[in-house]
């Protein structure tokens, strides 16, 4: 047989082959050591030079012929091969996915920390103090008269009198407002100070759908030798666009009365209500959202601040109001019950940190 | 505080010039901060009712008492059906038409066949009007009326608004409409006018003798004898007054004295002199002494209360309420008028020892005007003759006011340092000047003096606040606050450092977070305590038993929210949250914690495995609770104990610590506190004590990751251990034999049962070493097995299993 017969019938084997094995077969038969292509070289010796070397390029032009078309053959049979098992191993992507249990945070807090963001920015830092607290810095460094009646603004809870201490020092009561760490701030770091605080607080009232024995307050005070009601004002727009997301917020003063500063005000925002729900921003009504004055000159003595040289501002506003006011929810006690289907639904992606560069 | 619009324009005149309507007047009360809460105009309700003429009033042809009648209205002739008696044609009438709400039988007219006739509207009665109580007939009015004449034109206060402003409690001057009245003249809204004080003709001197022993509480006791009065009915414009505002008309004494309080800030008292035995004196209560109050109650007195006697005892808790054995009745003809002053401070003490609440507390305690009583007196005085007739006597008069007057140096560049707003100065003083305030001087600083009424002012800044609130909050103008560095700097403090970090990694693991009570039930409450509970954490007022004691811990919060879901039908609640436990009242008593449970399953059945669905266990909560000790600090590797509190199962419970310092509890809760709570096993949780965690140091940088260049080998290990061996003894005692190659130590498989003898258990353990120099040889690693093993077996006792 010469190679040109032999190169015809192998090409028609290598196309005839239908799976790996007999293609394979094709190839030992071919290129095999005693192979047909191996037996033609290994004639090549016996040959004059000339006759060597025309043949032996005409040979090796042919093998390699050969092994690429049996390359291109294994190739299309390995596809399909892989094409028949795929075929048999479908599944069913409609079925659930394993569950992983996914966590929240309470929208609260989630409140809290837009609120730190955005406060954070403005140069503000937090400030602690203890939820039981004395009579001394819940009311009297604060400028509430003794029985005056604005303490009775405040239903306030008592606790039994500290033993070993004596006078304001040894009521005890739960704080009924953030204010408390305004006293404890300046105590412990004097003037200029720009400080938040957050925390629980507590009033003896018969609890409904916006009222609660225990909710939360953001309280913040910036004291200097020059913030006035201007700067208290800005601060309140600032703050109420950055955390509601609305730009060119309109923000009211009202006339208001805390023994702990003068002049006071209440803060109202502008928005819109309709029946079932509340639109911040433009709009043809108000809703009071803090209450805010300037530190009354008492309380700055109170702490050993000279109110001659330093003066400036707090604000206090509630923390489930806010909330619910930005999230939609619509009774304050929802908030205490740890009901998993409100919090599945009200609370926040725990990845989802508030920060003014990526959004609060 | 409740007042009539029209009552108000008696102090305040809205004609030109400044012609305020009375949606200005609405708006300014907000603005001055006398926030109006609410506002009933009766005009709109009554709008619709205008006087209508009966042409015919024939019989309805199926009903006896019936009439068809044809009504002229401003609207044309309309057809009504009447069941009014007086009903007839001629007559002149007040027609409802269809659509309008009737205020006294609280429906809106709709058109209807009455027995098959039309009617289209309704021929009204006063009752229905709510004019009377009359309702014998319809509206029977003169005929001098013209059809469409508004009804609010020919009955008095039916176009009245009633406003209910908020008052704080700094503006005791506002708790009388005259006050208000002083404000809104100040703010633009019309002319105050102090009603004067008339001239009254002394006939004879004053029976009743007045005395204070009390000048502390009571400095200051005026009174004047009026005999001959008749106490009948108050005329009906007073009537209407006071029954606007929700007060119910008494007798003319009584009705007087109300508006006295209400429109002046006046509280008055008058005593039926028959019955006053001996002199009216004023002293403080010696406790013991019992009255029956005009609040038809008894009140014994504790001892201290300010209280207005006479021979007979008690008469009435001064300031605070008034008793009814010297009362006026309808037959009462000789009167005594009391008009004092009575301290804040002690008002507010009896007011609140007692829990009275009237009109005259409130308002003396928050301070009446002490320099109107003889005003007052005579105002008073003067109405009584009008309206009761008699003569009055001279005054008696006891103790003196007390010194109100007082001056505070104001500079007007203060208001714009402390408010930002620039008022020129004339401006400023003309405000103060409108307000009553008394201004000395040519220059700054002034001396300015408050008002008699204005006790709530007490030093400059008040001054600015009166200035600014005047002009308006509106002109202060929003200036922005810039941080003083170029960036944020971190803003947390402690408390939020540690609850933000652990919180967040805790919902991460897929605990949701909650917000409870701090306070909890006393008995659950001793559950969660080693031993006593400090009594100083019992509230001395709580609002229920279940909320009146302050938390020691907050699972069993947790566990009642878990199980208030599982009694919803929401099982398996996995929940957590970061807040405050109290030892003790001083602040260093309360500390820190982020606390969670889980309970039930981890989740519903699953179709790719039933660990989807297997029970929670101890294993998750250790998890947990180191997850958000490192969440606090990566660095730390805390040790374990089994000394968790009693609130935990006893066997299955563990405490994480750095040597002394407990840093977690987890476990098991115990079962007789799930049988306390009634919730369904199992239940396990954790408490972190977030403050003990030391906080990691700021070191500048890592040190460089080395990592091996060598293949890593494992190797499996399956030891019967005795059933007392734990995992630590293994894994630290594996890793101790492996050496610095031993990379990982992994319990993954615990074995008890056939093949194992009682009393053993078979631990597999799989070890992976990594090679630092050089690739391991079987030989190596044969030595290094062996080693393992060895340290195994001499710390365990355990055998390789064979």
């Amino acid at each position: 047989m010469n190679a040109a017969e032999l190169k015809a019938e192998l090409t028609k084997k290598i196309e005839a082959a239908n799976d790996l094995g007999q293609l394979d077969e094709v190839r030992v038969s071919a290129l095999g050591k005693k192979g047909a292509i191996t037996e033609l070289m290994k004639g090549l010796g016996k040959m004059s030079p000339e006759d060597r070397k025309t043949e032996g390029a005409a040979l090796n032009v042919m093998k390699d012929d050969i092994a690429a078309k049996l390359e291109d053959r294994q190739k299309t049979l390995k596809k399909a091969a892989m094409d028949e098992k795929l075929k048999s191993e479908t599944l069913d992507i409609t079925l659930e996915p394993r569950p992983a249990r996914k966590g929240t945070i309470h929208p609260l807090t989630q409140t809290m920390d837009e609120m730190i963001a955005i406060f954070a920015d403005m140069g503000f830092s937090i400030h602690d103090g203890p939820d039981i607290e004395d009579d001394f810095h819940n009311f009297t460094a604060l400028n509430f008269p003794p029985k005056h009646p604005a303490r009775e603004m405040q239903d306030t809870f008592f606790l039994p009198d500290a033993e070993g201490q004596d006078g304001d020092a040894a009521k005890r009561v739960l704080r009924t407002h953030t204010s408390t760490c305004q006293i404890r701030a300046m105590m412990e770091l004097g003037a200029p100070l720009r400080k938040i605080v957050m925390g629980r607080v507590y009033r003896a009232e018969a609890m409904d759908t916006t009222h609660s024995a225990m909710f939360h307050q953001i309280e913040g005070m910036m004291i200097d030798t020059n913030t006035n009601m201007g700067h208290l004002k800005g601060i309140m727009k600032t703050f109420c666009e950055k955390f509601f997301g609305v730009e060119d917020l309109p923000v009211r003063f009202r006339p208001s009365f805390f023994p702990f500063t003068e002049p006071s005000a209440e803060v109202d925002i502008g928005c819109s209500k309709t029946r079932d729900a509340i639109k911040i921003g433009g709009g043809n009504d108000w809703l009071e959202i803090g209450g805010c004055g300037m530190v009354h000159p008492n309380v700055l003595k109170n702490v050993g601040i000279d109110p001659e040289k330093y003066q400036g501002f707090a604000f206090g506003m509630g923390l489930e109001r806010m909330t619910m006011l930005k999230y939609g929810i619509t009774d304050v006690r929802s908030f205490y019950d740890g009901d998993t289907r409100w919090n599945e639904y009200y609370g926040h992606d725990p990845i989802n940190k508030p920060n003014l560069a990526t959004g609060v | 505080m409740k007042f009539t619009l029209s009552w108000l324009k008696q102090y305040l005149n809205t004609q030109a010039p400044s012609k305020a309507t009375t949606e200005d007047i609405i708006a300014k009360l907000t603005a001055l901060g006398l926030e109006v809460d609410g506002i009933e105009n009766k005009a709109e309700i009554y709008a619709p009712f205008k006087v209508a003429k009966v042409k015919s009033a024939e019989k309805h042809p199926d009903a006896d008492r019936l009439r068809v009648c044809q009504v002229e209205t401003e609207d044309g002739m309309i057809q009504v059906v009447c069941g009014a008696p007086n009903a007839r044609a001629g007559m002149t009438a007040i027609f409802a038409p269809v659509g309008s709400y009737i205020p006294g039988l609280d429906v809106t007219l709709e058109k209807g066949k009455i027995r098959g006739q039309e009617s289209c509207g309704m021929l009204v009665s006063e009752r229905e009007m709510c004019i009377s109580d009359e309702h014998n007939g319809i509206i029977d009015l003169d005929d001098k009326h013209e059809i469409g004449t508004p009804i609010t034109q020919i009955f008095e206060g039916l176009d009245e608004v009633v406003i209910e402003i908020g008052l704080t409690p700094d503006r005791a001057d506002c708790a009388g409409i005259l006050g208000i009245a002083r404000d809104l003249a100040a703010g633009g809204c019309g002319q105050f006018t102090l009603p004067e004080r008339p001239a009254i003709d002394e006939k004879f001197d004053c029976a009743v003798k007045v005395h204070t022993d009390t000048p502390e509480t009571c400095p200051h006791f005026i009174g004047r004898q009026i005999r001959g009065v008749k106490n009948g009915e108050s005329p009906a414009w007073l009537k209407a007054q006071l029954e606007a505002i929700g007060l119910r008309p008494i007798s003319a004494l009584v009705d007087i004295t109300n508006y006295f309080t209400i429109g002046m800030d006046r509280p008055l008292h008058v005593y039926d002199v028959n019955r006053l035995q001996g002199d009216i004196r004023v002293k403080l209560a010696q406790g013991g002494e019992s009255f029956d109050a005009l609040n038809d109650k008894s009140y014994t007195l504790k001892g201290g209360e300010t209280v207005i006697t006479d021979d007979s005892g008690v008469l009435g808790l001064g300031g605070v309420v008034g008793g009814t054995s010297t009362g006026v009745e309808a037959d009462t003809t000789d009167v005594f008028l009391e008009c004092a002053y009575f301290d804040p401070t002690s008002t507010a003490v009896t007011g609140r020892a007692h829990q009275i609440i009237s009109d005259a507390r409130y308002r003396f305690e928050r301070g009446v005007d002490p320099d109107f009583l003889p005003h007052a007196t005579d105002l008073a005085t003067q109405m009584i003759l009008d309206i009761c007739g008699g003569e009055a006597s001279t005054v008696v008069e006891a103790g003196k006011p007390i010194a109100w007057q007082r001056q505070y140096d104001f500079d007007p560049a203060r208001t714009l340092k402390l408010t930002g707003v620039d008022i020129p100065e004339q401006e400023q003083l003309y405000i103060l000047g409108s307000l009553g305030f008394e201004i000395d001087g040519k220059s700054a600083p002034y001396s300015v003096q408050p008002p008699s009424w204005r006790g709530d002012i007490l030093g400059t800044a008040d001054l600015v606040e009166e200035v600014i609130r005047i002009y308006g909050y509106d002109n202060i103008e929003a200036t922005p606050v810039k941080r003083e560095g170029d960036l944020t700097d971190n803003a947390l403090s402690s408390t939020h450092f540690l609850r933000y970090h652990a919180g967040r990694t805790l919902a991460a693991r897929g605990l949701q977070e909650c917000i409870t009570w701090s306070f909890m039930a006393h008995d659950l409450a001793k559950e969660f305590t080693d031993g006593d509970i400090n009594p100083a954490l019992r509230l001395s007022n709580p609002l229920s038993a279940e909320l009146s004691t302050m938390r020691p811990s907050i699972l069993p919060n947790l566990i009642q929210a878990a199980a208030r879901n599982a009694d919803r039908g929401y099982g398996n609640a996995a929940l957590f949250e970061t807040g405050p436990v109290f030892r003790g009242v001083n602040p260093k008593d309360q500390d820190l914690i982020a606390a969670g449970i889980r309970h039930g399953i981890m989740g519903n059945k699953h179709w790719s495995s039933a660990e989807a669905s297997r029970k929670v266990d101890i294993y998750d909560v250790k998890a947990d609770a180191l997850a958000a000790i490192q969440a606090v600090n990566p660095s730390l590797n805390p040790q374990l104990s089994t000394d968790a509190p009693a609130w935990y199962h006893p066997g299955r419970s563990g405490v994480y610590r750095l040597g002394k310092n407990v840093l977690a509890a987890f476990g098991e809760i115990h079962p007789s506190v799930l049988e306390e709570i009634d919730i369904i096993a199992p239940v396990v949780g954790f408490e972190v004590f977030l403050d003990n965690i030391p906080q990691a140091k700021k070191s500048a940088t890592l040190k460089s990751l080395k990592v091996s260049p060598f293949q890593p080998v494992t190797r499996d290990f399956a030891f019967l251990a005795d059933q007392e061996v734990t995992a630590d003894d293994i894994v630290m005692s594996a890793k101790k034999g492996g050496g610095a190659m031993t990379d990982s130590v992994t319990i993954f498989d615990i074995y008890q049962g056939k093949g194992v003898p009682d009393g053993k258990k078979s631990v597999a353990v799989s070890i992976r070493f990594i090679p630092q120099d050089k690739t391991l040889t079987d030989k190596d690693i044969e030595n290094i097995s062996q080693s393992v093993v060895d340290a195994v077996s001499k710390k365990t006792g355990a055998v390789l299993r064979a």
